[in-house]
């Protein structure tokens, strides 16, 4: 196999609380196509992964199968010592503890920026609806448009949009933030105002998994790079080496098509 | 360059003396919409001329006149006081109230089923969605006259006699004859009961303002609905006990062959107001639909991935921004059913069309004055439902750039 990463020789019950995500031989079939193929990972607590690999080869659907927006069929996925199964009780529990920024910012169109961000607080959280908006204007200020709290989403640019993303997931105070081509759907002069709030998040010790293709990205804050294709992880290496030292030759492929 | 100065005749070119009058787009437009008003007052010339030679070789009065002449016929179901000898104004009157009725009851009832409906199609159990779906394409395709006469059908000749009749608490009795329950007799000190109600609802709302204060201070929910439940019961129970009952129920009694006292709901009603609800929520059921699978299923990942549970995702995420889609058909299905009032003709429930442009047209024989009466009628109700409704969607509506 191909995967760099060995899969877990310590008992299961230690790793899935060691860990703050952990997948064992996860499979996953879109009818007759084999999305994901012996997926193994893990990820420590404070660790900061990001997944690159061509468009189809999985890389989505892996991050999207952690907070259970699509099903796994095979294997096992422990979040934060919570395995996901059919349970909606541990679903919810899961949810509740991963945040999530997607590439087209999915902000509710109907709701102002404050709205936007205090609405799972106060449903989910049960939290005051004081105490959610003080709470979403800290978040709105560390995004930096705390000034842009009355407006609805369809008055911002694309970038202030992803932000405003960013502080929604964040006002639910995940211990792990999923990133889904977070940057690919901006204008150009955009993506580093995104990428910068990102960077600050890592800074803090957020557990994060991004799927990205900002190499720059990858370099400045991964713990780790992953390279996905035809629904495996190829390889897993830490930045510098990742890049300089490419061991597949579908990782050096990939990374002189990106890279030019 | 040369190409735009040929399209377009501005003024820089100075040869619009050049155009021949015919090629004119101004003095075409002028000619065209001359012709058209021509057209029009020739034909409004001889429909008025026409009706005036015809109305006097058979003598009738032209007027509103016998809007006051006594009608001295009888209407099945009135909400207000009726009797033998009330005007034909009267008679406008009932009609147009009955009309409302059905259509303010029948709106209601058709919008809460055909959201149901509509959801139900949604739904990732097969078993429900299914059902939606059979609900749906039997209602909407078989016309809903049809469905009136089914109705009153089921309802008159499935239903007992009154000696049968079903009854509940021995104070509800159903039968052919329709629906007959206590009426409310008020007696002393029953307008202290009646404050209580005004007391408690009053209560209720300070309650529900507490409630949503507290929330935003303290995150504690508080079980409102309840609560306004017991006040509106409870208090004005309370306050009758008090002042000892002074309320007393008259209870239909069977005399014969049929019910005395207490109020009666008419099975033409009921036949009418069910089946243009259950013909008109297939429609909307479909119109909600439409309007759930136009948001994008990006919102309810969003949702979804904050933790947000299905029903609250539908409430707080999905509904609302389906509203804007939804809105505008909803409006012409609720003027549908409106007008689809008229055709209680068929089971004979008293509503405008029925009993005013049908009967009193028929005894006064005042044709233009009853059609041009009925047409004004249905028109405001429209404009009415209309304007409300675009009030609402603009409320709704998305706020951009």
């Amino acid at each position: 196999m191909s995967v760099t990463q060995t899969a877990a020789a310590v008992p299961q019950s230690q790793a899935s609380t060691r860990h703050a995500i952990e997948l064992i031989d996860v499979n996953k079939w879109y009818g007759e196509f084999h999305v994901l193929k012996d997926i193994n990972l893990q990820v420590s607590r404070g660790e900061r992964i990001v997944i690159c690999g061509p468009s189809g080869s999985g890389k989505s659907t892996m991050i999207r199968c952690i907070n259970r927006l699509e099903e796994h069929q095979k294997g096992r996925i422990f979040v934060d010592g919570t395995e996901l199964t059919n349970d909606l009780k541990k679903i919810d529990e899961v949810r509740r503890e991963v945040g999530m920024v997607f590439q087209h910012f999915n902000l509710f169109p109907h709701l102002t920026i404050l709205e936007n961000c205090t609405l799972a607080p106060i449903w989910v959280r049960k939290m005051p609806k004081k105490e959610a908006e003080e709470v979403a204007m800290h978040f709105l200020a560390k995004v930096k448009i705390p000034e842009q709290a009355k407006k609805y989403p369809g008055q911002l640019s694309g970038g202030q949009q992803q932000r405003v993303a960013i502080a929604r997931a964040l006002c639910m105070r995940p211990k792990i933030m999923l990133f889904d081509e977070p940057t690919s759907a901006l204008d150009p002069e955009m993506v580093k105002e995104v990428l910068d709030t990102m960077v600050s998040l890592a800074e803090e010790g957020m557990t994060m998994l991004c799927v990205t293709h900002e190499m720059g990205f990858a370099r400045q804050v991964a713990d780790r790079v992953i390279f996905m294709d035809y629904g495996q992880i190829i390889e897993s290496n830490e930045p510098n080496e990742f890049f300089a030292n490419p061991q597949h030759e579908r990782t050096k492929k990939f990374l002189a098509d990106i890279l030019h | 360059m040369s190409v735009q100065e040929g399209i377009s005749p501005s003024p820089s070119t100075g040869d619009s003396g050049r155009v021949s009058l015919v090629n004119n787009p101004r003095v075409r437009g002028f000619i065209f919409q001359l012709i058209t008003a021509i057209i029009i007052a020739v034909v409004l010339y001889i429909f008025v001329t026409n009706a005036q030679t015809n109305l006097r070789s058979q003598g009738i009065a032209t007027g509103f006149g016998f809007l006051d002449q006594p009608a001295s016929f009888d209407v099945n179901q009135s909400l207000i006081e009726f009797t033998q000898n009330a005007t034909y104004g009267r008679v406008l009157l009932v009609g147009i109230l009955n009309t409302l009725l059905v259509a303010a009851v029948g709106i209601i009832l058709a919008t809460i089923i055909g959201f149901m409906v509509g959801i139900a199609r949604l739904s990732p159990n097969w078993m429900v969605r299914t059902l939606g779906t059979i609900y749906v394409e039997v209602t909407r395709n078989l016309p809903p006259l049809f469905q009136i006469f089914f109705w009153y059908v089921v309802l008159i000749k499935f239903s007992p006699s009154p000696r049968d009749s079903f009854s509940l608490f021995n104070a509800f009795f159903y039968s052919n004859r329709g629906l007959y329950m206590p009426s409310v007799v008020l007696g002393n000190g029953a307008i202290f009961i009646e404050l209580s109600i005004v007391i408690a609802v009053v209560l209720a709302l300070v309650v529900r303002y507490w409630a949503r204060k507290r929330q935003e201070q303290t995150g504690e929910q508080f079980p409102v609905l309840w609560t306004a439940i017991g006040l509106i019961i409870g208090l004005p129970l309370i306050v009758s006990a008090i002042f000892g009952f002074p309320i007393t129920f008259d209870v239909p009694e069977l005399g014969g062959f049929n019910f005395r006292g207490g109020t009666r709901v008419i099975p033409e009603f009921v036949a009418l107001t069910w089946a243009l609800s259950i013909y008109t929520a297939g429609f909307i059921a479909e119109i909600v639909r439409a309007g759930i699978m136009a948001v994008s299923h990006g919102q309810t990942e969003a949702a979804g991935s904050l933790g947000l549970r299905p029903g609250p995702t539908l409430r707080l995420v999905v509904i609302p921004q389906a509203m804007r889609v939804i809105i505008p058909p909803l409006t012409s299905q609720y003027l549908n059913l409106t007008k689809n009032s008229s055709l209680a003709v068929a089971v004979g429930y008293p509503e405008i069309t029925a009993i005013f442009a049908g009967t009193t047209l028929n005894q006064t024989g005042q044709a233009i004055e009853v059609i041009a009466i009925t047409m004004c009628v249905y028109l405001t109700i429209s404009i009415v439902t209309s304007i409300f409704m675009n009030w609402y969607n603009r409320r709704v509506a998305l706020v951009e750039r």
